[in-house]
């Protein structure tokens, strides 16, 4: 009936600029015209770069801002994703590459990230807070050193070289444009599909977890499902993640999954903030910004130093992080327009 | 041994909600309840009192299944169910509410309504939004407006009063269709005015959902049941009428400290 009801209305453009949010519809416009601006460097070490390490935070902000699971095995995953399309798909590492095509290889690799991250999901369920930080501390150091030292399966230290991304459709995607393209709608839908899910049975479900999981279990919840079940669509998020980065590299290495990697995840979704999915898009523009630029600033050897220096500012000034910042600068602009109307 | 415990399940009558048959718990050396007996009709309002540490809440805790009793069985509606996992007894209409409220600080009014409804329904993993016609949302919907929540409808949790919180605290156990409630001192920290509006709400409950009420206030207690339990130091030691009770000169020493007398 209901269902009915609601397909026979017409939907008007001002329902839909309100379903969608007309903030979002303006970013997106701004992002699918930035490569009219940009050039080839820009559009693929700074916009796609920074989508891809958005998504892996973004897949952080998942766990942390909605299910409390502060979870720093995030980059494994997405590293689990990359492995698969090293090992199932091409490279020219002369171990595997078994060659499968991509639209087999992306959907394969993102399922084993998603089931990777469920596992790890699993392990970490009956821990809290800072303990689930150091067990999937502990989980992502411990994957960083088997893949240096296991051959048949990681091929050890060197990793995987000439991973590209495919060409379909006549489009090369691995060229910066068509490679920005892809990036961007893959995170597009990431967002939006949490930006939707976040107010579904699901979403407000593992909300409420975070909130008070003693209440969810005595409503007749399975929290430890529902902990999982998130885990697995970080994972998934994560995964489609890391599908883009290990195109984007090239290569996959113990190197790409290492701790330094693991912290700078939390770093992206700290600065930028885990209450709303654009928060670690924006933090990941932020870092990329800073370590593609800080080395003309202040040195190749210091540029850690000025992230690190900025990311005691966020924590100090907003703990929200820049999404804080811009909910309290809001209603100052807001007084500010009131007072020059007087 | 099985005949007997094959008995004992068929020996429950439908006639009764709950029926508690020596209830005993103890921690270690301390003994929070021993020997509770206790019968509730079904539709029965029974209002439980007693001092601090009387063991009220443990019985509240054994009675969901929180912990297990140490000895004692208890029966649900003629079915046994002593040995059932707290969730399995959600699911066949037992609620509670807790004495500290127990709540999503970070989500509405209506949508910790809506998860109570759907915590009992299937679809608990559903990625979509629930559409307003939703029949969780549509319960959701009337709940609030049975605990005169309806003018805070999407109000953050964090955001409400403390009396406010309280009447969440009773909505979450309103949802699902609940045949027996247990209010965990439902009145702890409000106001006069907050306390009347809470004596309305339970009293205008549907006929068919009985409940036990623990609560200090005996005004209170008094206006929203008809048989009172009197424990004291883990054992139950006097049923009645309200007036009965109130009228008891042992009640009056123990649990009044003997200012009536």
């Amino acid at each position: 009936m209901t269902v009915l009801a609601s397909t026979e209305q017409p939907v008007s453009a001002g329902t839909v600029i309100e379903k969608i949010g007309a903030g979002n519809i303006v970013l997106l416009v701004l992002l699918v015209l930035y490569p009219a601006v940009a050039s080839n460097f820009f559009l693929a070490q700074i916009g796609a770069y920074s989508l891809i390490l958005g998504m892996i935070a973004l897949s952080l902000m998942l766990l942390a801002g909605y299910g409390g699971m502060v979870s720093l095995a995030q980059i494994s995953v997405a590293g689990i994703a990359g492995y698969t399309v090293a090992v199932f798909g091409l490279n020219n590492s002369g171990v595997h590459g078994f060659g499968w095509p991509f639209w087999i290889v992306v959907p394969f690799a993102t399922l084993i990230g998603a089931v990777a991250s469920a596992l790890i999901g699993l392990i970490s369920n009956r821990t809290e807070g800072i303990y689930t930080i150091m067990i999937t501390l502990a989980i992502a150091t411990a994957f960083f050193y088997f893949t240096q030292q296991n051959y048949s399966l990681f091929n050890g230290f060197p990793g995987y070289t000439g991973i590209r991304a495919p060409e379909f459709w006549g489009v090369a995607w691995r060229d910066p444009l068509p490679f920005y393209y892809l990036c961007l709608g893959f995170a597009v839908v990431t967002y939006a599909a949490v930006l939707y899910g976040s107010r579904s049975t699901y979403g407000l479900t593992l909300q409420a977890v975070r909130d008070n999981p003693r209440r969810m279990r005595a409503l007749g919840f399975n929290v430890t499902a529902h902990k999982v079940v998130a885990y697995f669509y970080a994972g998934v998020i994560a995964g489609l993640a890391g599908v883009l980065l290990v195109w984007f590299n090239g290569r996959i290495s113990p190197g790409t999954i290492n701790v330094a990697a693991a912290i700078n995840v939390l770093i992206i979704a700290v600065i930028g903030g885990m209450r709303h999915p654009i928060g670690p898009f924006l933090g990941a523009i932020v870092v990329v910004l800073m370590q593609t630029f800080a080395i003309d600033i202040v040195g190749a050897e210091r540029f850690n130093t000025l992230i690190g220096l900025f990311f005691l500012v966020i924590v100090f000034v907003s703990p929200d992080g820049l999404l804080g910042l811009w909910g309290r600068i809001k209603p100052h602009l807001a007084q500010e327009s009131l007072r020059s109307l007087r | 041994m099985s005949e007997v415990s094959v008995a004992s399940r068929l020996q429950g009558s439908g006639a009764y909600a709950l029926e508690l048959e020596g209830i005993a718990r103890h921690f270690g050396a301390l003994v929070a309840l021993s020997g509770i007996n206790m019968r509730i009709a079904a539709g029965e309002r029974r209002a439980v009192l007693g001092s601090n540490g009387a063991g009220k809440t443990t019985l509240f805790n054994a009675i969901t299944g929180d912990f297990l009793p140490t000895a004692g069985r208890i029966r649900f509606f003629g079915e046994d169910i002593t040995d059932l996992p707290p969730h399995e007894r959600i699911r066949r209409g037992l609620r509670r509410t807790y004495q500290i409220s127990q709540l999503f600080k970070g989500l509405s009014v209506l949508d910790s309504i809506f998860l109570a409804c759907r915590g009992v329904s299937r679809r608990r993993f559903s990625v979509l939004r629930p559409t307003s016609g939703d029949v969780n949302m549509v319960q959701a919907e009337s709940i609030l407006n049975a605990v005169h929540l309806e003018g805070d409808r999407d109000a953050l949790v964090a955001t409400l009063s403390h009396g406010q919180q309280r009447q969440l605290e009773i909505a979450l156990a309103l949802a699902g269709a609940p045949r027996f409630i247990l209010f965990d001192e439902p009145a702890a920290g409000l106001s006069p005015t907050e306390r009347r509006d809470l004596v309305a709400i339970l009293n205008a409950l549907p006929k068919h959902i009985g409940y036990i009420i623990i609560e200090h206030d005996l005004d209170v207690a008094l206006r929203v049941s008809e048989h009172v339990s009197m424990m004291h130091n883990g054992r139950l030691f006097k049923e009645g009428t309200p007036q009965e009770i109130e009228a008891d000169p042992e009640v009056q020493e123990i649990y009044l400290g003997g200012k009536h007398g």
